[in-house]
Order: structure tokens, then C-alpha cells, then sequence
């Protein structure tokens, strides 16, 4: 059955919903979204490194977003630019500068740069298969581990803080982990559209959950049906697999908005 | 009762300066267990600078603060910036940082009057209700020290009176410090053992009666400064008559270090209105 292409990119893009829904609350939270994208535009820059360097993409990719991901951080505290302008900049640079040595390296840069960008999940292999999925387990562990200090200092830094809730430690991790699931999202939906995989999830499962918990739980569950209606979608459709599933999730988001309303009007007319 | 033994936290010449702005000079201050200090003093006085550093989660450049590992802090934060993205719900907000049981979460909220709410969601929450709540979360941790900033804010002035009384009621039942601040000085005057009179260095200290009588005391809160006296004997003797004569919440007020005058008499009688403050001053 593993045999099959598209059951292993089926199986490979439920694995990155699964946890890109969990990690994409934390974004939406703490208003992070455009943060996520910088991270996700800098992996083309990885991609680029990774090709002269001549090392696995996937590891090139996370060293690069994780290390964008730190020197944003620190960036935001030295440079007087406003958070926005920061993020622009260097999130554009990465991207450009991607494309620029990719070009420079003699890699053809036609459908080439086009997966890196949307995304190539029907051309994962086996052991792709095994690195997302064994990688997601591990994500989701770690997540859950500091899932409480994050809650925390999401809510109030100082406060977590002055109760001995682990802030910095907590935040290096998720960054970790937001590069991982940037570095796996890449083969499905590409570095223009991870973060769509982090952020709508996340906000379909906002209005229907009561806990953070709840939310987190959902946007899991929401993130796997996009990824294997997107899947199915692009099949029957014949469309490109990566926006497939992001119009997916578009959808299921477009759902959640009439679920409670229309979930009022049923209880008032019982 | 020695005082050595029940000191809770104390700084010593805490200095800060930021951005060539010296926001806290040689600061010493204490709380001793079963205390109420209020700290006071205009908007930017350098209040929450002072709190930051007292609770560890500032390095003031020069002096030292000193609290014994012992000693376990309840802290209530001046705001609350819930981001309306997050659904949490005043049961979980309970468990934010520590796994309490639920008997535990109920009792806590029971104490503050807020146990009908442990399933609302903190977004929906008034000013009052929000108050009551971060100070039943405060009480779980069994708290030594409590550090108030701005317990207030948010609340309209007849909950003020109310949460004044609650404040007075937790310290009387749990014996633990109180560390408050507040930006304004009536109510509050009432409760408190010490005043602590803040504006980037201490202007003065003491017993409310004497602070209020203060040169620096006066020059920052202006002539509304007799009116607090007399408050603060009126309701010396009854707590609950401090919500019939509530002066104006805002009349004094000192934007950006600007002080409002206002004179006593005109405000303490009139009901607050927006417009009061203009027509008094």
C-alpha cells in the first residue's frame, strides 16, 4: 500500500496537519503570524545553502529557519525599526537571496523552485514518510511537555515569570519546533503556504473551543481533515496538491464561522 | 511582635536608570508579615519599575532586594492583555501556572466572591469580576506576600470600596503582607498601615495621618490632600461608610506627572461625573 504515491503523500501531508495545528495556536495567540512567514521565507534560503553546501535539505532548512527565527528575536530588541518593517525585510531578503544563489549554484530553477515554493508532496519517498511522521510524534511530545509554560507566558510574561514558569526555555523550544514543522511542511505545501497550514486550522478551531487545550486538540483534527480533503481534492480536481489542501482549509475555516451561530438558532428553536 | 523575624521582603537602595532616564533612585522599602504598605505616586512614577524589581524579574543597577526563598508571592499584575484569540476559561486561568485541585480552584474563588463564575470565559469577564479572579488566583499559591499592582483598575468606584474590603478581609484571614499600588490615594488610605509615597525616589513615608500632612506629599497630590485626611478618619471607625462619601475616582489624577488640583471640598460631595474634575479645578 506504502507503494502507492499518493498514499504516501496522503500519509505524509496528514502528518504535518496534525501538528502544524497544535504549533499554529501559538501563533495566533501571541499575533505571530507574519513571525511564522519570515521563518518560512528564509527556508528557500536554506533550500539554497543546503544545495551547496550539498547536505540534506531538510536539515539545511532548519538550521537556516531556526537561526532567522533567533536573530528576529534579537534583532527586535537592538534595532530601532518597528517589528513589522524588521520582519518584511528580512523575510523578502531570505526569500530573494534564495532564489539568487539557487541561481548562481546552476540548479535549474524551473519546477525545481516551483516545489520549493508550492510544495511537491506526490514526490516524497518512504523514508520521507518515516521522517514526518517520526518527527511529528516527537514534535508532539515535546509540545505537549511545554505546552503549559507556554500557555503561561502567552497569557502574561510577567506573571509566568514571577511563578517560576520556564519563559525563555519555553520559547526557544517552540521556535524549535516551528522550524521542524516549517522544514517538513515545505515538501507539502511549500515555504509560500506552511504557514497558511499553521494559521487557518488554528483559526477555524478558535470560535469552537473553550480551553486552549480544546483549540489545540482541533486544530490538529481540522489541519488532518484539510490535508486529506486537500488531498483527495487535488485528485479528483487535478489541481496542484499543496494549494489544494490550503483552499481546504480555507473551507473547513469558512464552516466554523456559521457552526456556533447556526448551532444557536437549532437551540432557540428547540 | 519583632519584627526581624516577620520582615518579608526588603530592598535596599534599588537604583535603576533606563535610556539615561533614572527611573528609580535609592529606593529602600519593606513589607513586614500581616502589613498593608501602599505605594503612591503619580502616572510614570517609576511604581511598576519598583514591583518589577521586588518580584525578581528586574536587575536594578545598584542595591539589592532581599526575600527569603521561604517567603511565596502572590502577584496580581496591573493588566491583563488577553488576547480575545485565546478561549480560556476562569477554571483553567486558575491552573495557569501551578496543577491545583478543583476544590482548591472553588474554595480560592469562593474567597473573593467569584465562585459563580469558575466557567465563564476570562474574555468575558467585567473589570470587577477580572480583579476578583487574578486575586483568587494569587490566594492558591497560599501566598505570603501579596503584591497588588493597581488592584483596582478597571473597577468603578463602588467595587473599589468593595475590593478595599476584600484586601483587608484576605490579610486579616491568611496573616500574609500586602504590597499595594495605586496611582490614586483616596479609598485606599483608609486600609493601609504604611503609605509609601513614590516619584522615581521616595518623597516620604509613614502612617497615612502623617504622609498626607507631607510638604512632598502635598506638592504631588495637590490640596486634595486635606480631603484624604479627612477620609481617612471618617471611615477610621466604620469601612463601610467609605462608599457614602467617595470622592471623585479621577479628580486627581496627575497626568504625565501634571497635578490636577482640585479642591477638597467641591469633589468630596459631588458625585463623579466626567466633567466634574474640569469645573472643580
Amino acid at each position: 500500500m506504502l507503494d502507492d504515491f499518493f498514499v504516501r503523500a496522503l500519509l505524509v501531508s496528514v502528518g504535518i496537519g496534525a501538528v502544524a495545528g497544535p504549533l499554529g495556536c501559538f501563533l495566533l495567540w501571541r499575533r505571530m503570524a507574519y513571525f511564522g512567514d519570515t521563518m518560512a521565507h528564509s527556508a528557500l534560503l536554506g533550500v539554497a545553502l543546503g544545495i551547496i553546501l550539498g547536505t540534506s535539505p531538510i536539515v539545511s532548512v532548519f538550521a537556516i529557519v531556526f537561526i532567522a527565527a533567533l536573530s528576529l528575536l534579537f534583532l527586535q530588541k537592538v534595532v530601532h525599526l518597528a517589528s513589522d518593517t524588521l520582519l518584511g525585510l528580512l523575510s523578502h531578503s531570505a526569500l530573494a537571496l534564495g532564489v539568487v544563489i539557487l541561481a548562481l549554484s546552476g540548479s535549474t530553477l524551473g519546477h525545481g523552485l516551483l516545489s520549493y515554493l508550492f510544495g511537491d508532496v506526490l514526490a516524497v519517498t518512504r523514508g520521507d514518510l518515516i521522517v514526518v511522521w517520526a518527527g511529528g510524534l516527537v514534535c508532539l511530545a515535546v509540545l505537549a511537555y511545554i505546552w503549559r509554560p507556554l500557555v503561561a507566558l502567552t497569557v502574561h510574561e510577567d506573571l509566568a515569570r514571577a511563578e517560576d514558569s520556564p519563559v525563555e526555555r519555553s520559547q526557544i523550544i517552540y521556535m524549535i519546533l516551528i522550524a521542524g514543522a516549517v522544514a517538513a511542511g515545505m515538501k507539502v505545501v511549500g515555504v509560500l503556504l506552511i504557514v497558511a497550514l499553521l494559521i487557518i486550522p488554528a483559526a477555524a478551531a478558535q470560535s469552537l473551543s473553550r480551553t486552549p487545550e480544546q483549540m489545540a486538540v482541533l486544530a490538529a483534527v481540522i489541519g488532518m481533515l484539510a490535508s486529506s480533503g486537500g488531498m483527495y481534492g487535488s485528485l479528483v480536481l487535478d489541481t496542484p496538491s499543496g494549494p489544494t489542501i490550503v483552499v481546504m482549509a480555507l473551507i473547513l475555516f469558512l464552516v466554523s464561522l456559521v457552526i456556533r451561530p447556526l448551532s444557536r438558532v437549532l437551540e432557540s428553536v428547540q | 511582635m519583632n519584627t526581624e523575624s516577620t520582615r518579608l521582603i526588603e530592598a535596599r537602595g534599588v537604583s535603576i536608570r533606563r535610556k539615561g532616564r533614572q527611573l528609580l533612585h535609592a529606593i529602600d522599602i519593606s513589607v513586614d508579615r500581616g502589613e498593608v504598605v501602599t505605594l503612591i505616586g503619580p502616572n510614570g512614577a517609576g511604581k511598576t519599575t519598583l514591583v518589577r524589581v521586588l518580584l525578581g524579574l528586574l536587575q536594578p543597577d545598584s542595591g539589592r532586594v532581599q526575600r527569603d526563598t521561604s517567603v511565596r508571592v502572590g502577584y496580581v499584575p496591573q493588566h491583563l492583555h488577553l488576547n480575545s484569540t485565546m478561549p480560556i476559561s476562569v477554571k483553567r486561568m486558575m491552573g495557569l501556572t501551578g496543577r491545583p485541585s478543583l476544590n482548591a480552584i472553588k474554595a480560592a474563588l469562593e474567597e473573593t466572591g467569584a465562585e459563580k463564575l469558575i466557567e465563564a470565559r476570562m474574555s468575558d469577564l467585567s473589570g470587577g469580576e477580572l480583579r476578583r479572579v487574578l486575586l483568587s488566583r494569587a490566594l492558591l499559591r497560599h501566598p505570603d506576600l501579596l503584591i497588588l499592582d493597581e488592584p483596582v483598575q478597571g473597577v468603578d468606584y463602588i467595587g473599589e470600596a468593595d475590593l478595599y474590603a476584600l484586601i483587608a478581609e484576605i490579610v486579616g484571614r491568611h496573616g500574609c503582607g500586602v504590597l499595594m499600588v495605586s496611582h490614586d490615594l483616596h479609598i485606599v488610605m483608609a486600609a493601609t498601615d504604611r503609605v509609601v509615597c513614590l516619584n522615581h525616589h521616595i518623597c516620604c513615608t509613614g502612617v497615612p495621618q502623617e504622609v498626607v500632612g507631607h510638604d512632598e506629599f502635598q506638592r504631588l497630590f495637590g490640596t486634595r490632600a486635606g480631603a484624604v485626611t479627612a477620609l481617612y478618619q471618617h471611615s477610621h471607625d466604620h469601612v463601610h461608610e467609605s462608599a457614602d462619601v467617595v470622592p471623585v475616582p479621577e479628580a486627581v489624577v496627575p497626568v504625565s506627572g501634571e497635578v490636577v488640583a482640585a479642591t477638597g471640598e467641591n469633589t468630596y460631595r459631588r458625585m463623579p461625573h466626567p466633567g466634574g474634575q474640569r469645573d472643580a479645578g
